[in-house]
């Protein structure tokens, strides 16, 4: 559907593209995290692609992987009709050094998808007008949607009651813990 | 701990003169008044609230029970309504409503993210209000049923009455593990 803006992607910015892939008529292409706005400032601009809407901006934690992070953005052009997905790798094993370039000079909209990204997978987005948690309190400590955030820890802002039983149905362990995978030291249990 | 006690009465009319006249005790009358002139809070956050709507809503109308007054303001409310599910960020927020309602005051849990924060196991949610503030009645499901809400309320009203302040937990009417034991064996094959 849009395999004509990765040839134009790969025409234009050459070994900047790592890899493309299709799947579904649905083309993805990484390009390096140094070209990241110039990628997509060429995509809204150029009449050929017109991508005038940027649909998502997230990040994917890929613990075993180096860079870690994948920042994925999905485009779409109104006009044309032909959509696109982004991603650049980021980030050390160690979850240090995600920067990338902020995309908001390009679509102003992306502004709080990468507050959200920065908030729960701790990417920065340098040149980010107001890059601050989004859906966290401030105190929260830690991205929680990294794989290596332990998943029963918690940060509450109120200290819990003390000297009180629960009752019968309920225990200390409470909620329900199917599915719950937890991740340590590099592998998951 | 979940079923209705009939307290021994207290009440008695006397036939004195013509009218006759009644003798009862102070706590057990502020117990009868108060139990009737619930002023509910709701604190409402969550998909439960379709319930809570239902459940204030002509075809259940909670009027029935003396507990149909809402107060937006927890300084005038004595019941406070916890509907739904409570994020950690929330729970200082809930922690000062309850500190500014006025004695006495009731909590009601309603439904299970409320009770115990039922499948949000997970960094942002808050395990059960009882972590932060006291609670006098869990309404188990998601979200319970309107019979159960007031199964829940007049248990609540017999604990004001009784002036007893032990939390309870509303029971399924009906057992589902035990009716899910006669499906299995109805089901079953004769050998």
């Amino acid at each position: 559907m849009s395999q004509k803006v990765v040839d134009i992607l790969k025409e234009k910015f050459g070994s900047v593209v790592l890899e493309t892939k299709s799947e579904h008529k649905d083309e993805t292409v990484v390009v390096e995290a140094s070209a990241w706005l110039d990628v997509a400032q060429f995509l809204r601009d150029d009449p050929r692609c017109d991508m005038e809407m940027m649909v998502d901006l997230c990040g994917v934690d890929f613990p075993d992987r180096e860079p870690r992070f994948e920042v994925v953005m999905h485009l779409h052009s109104i006009r044309m009709k032909h959509r696109l997905r982004l991603k650049a790798r980021v980030g050390d094993r160690d979850g240090d050094e995600a920067k990338i370039k902020s995309v908001v000079p390009v679509w102003s909209g992306a502004n709080w998808f990468e507050r959200e990204t920065y908030d729960l997978m701790g990417i920065e987005f340098e040149g980010h007008p107001d890059l601050r948690r989004i859906l966290l309190y401030p105190e929260f400590e830690g991205h929680p949607l990294r794989k290596d955030y332990p998943a029963d820890k918690i940060q509450p802002l109120v200290p819990f009651r003390e000297g009180y039983e629960k009752l019968p149905p309920f225990d200390e362990f409470e909620g329900m813990s199917f599915g719950r995978q937890v991740f340590r030291s590099g592998k998951f249990d | 701990m979940g079923e209705i006690i009939k307290p021994p009465t207290t009440t008695a009319v006397l036939s004195g003169s013509e009218q006759g006249f009644a003798t009862t005790r102070l706590d057990a009358l502020l117990g009868w008044a108060r139990k009737y002139s619930l002023f509910m809070y709701p604190f409402v956050t969550a998909c439960c609230g379709m319930e809570f709507f239902s459940m204030t809503s002509p075809r259940y109308d909670v009027a029935r029970f003396g507990a149909e007054a809402p107060r937006f303001s927890p300084r005038q409310a004595d019941l406070l309504w916890v509907v739904g599910t409570i994020s950690q960020r929330q729970a200082p927020v809930l922690k000062r409503i309850y500190e500014q309602m006025l004695d006495p005051k009731w909590v009601l849990a309603f439904g299970t993210c409320a009770s115990c924060g039922g499948f949000y196991d997970n960094y942002t949610t808050l395990a059960g209000i009882d972590k932060i503030i006291p609670c006098d009645i869990y309404i188990p499901g998601c979200p319970p049923r309107p019979e159960a809400v007031f199964d829940g309320l007049l248990l609540l009203q017999d604990k004001i009455a009784r002036g007893d302040r032990t939390p309870g937990i509303v029971k399924p009417r009906q057992d589902p593990a035990q009716g899910l034991v006669e499906l299995r064996t109805k089901t079953k094959v004769p050998a």
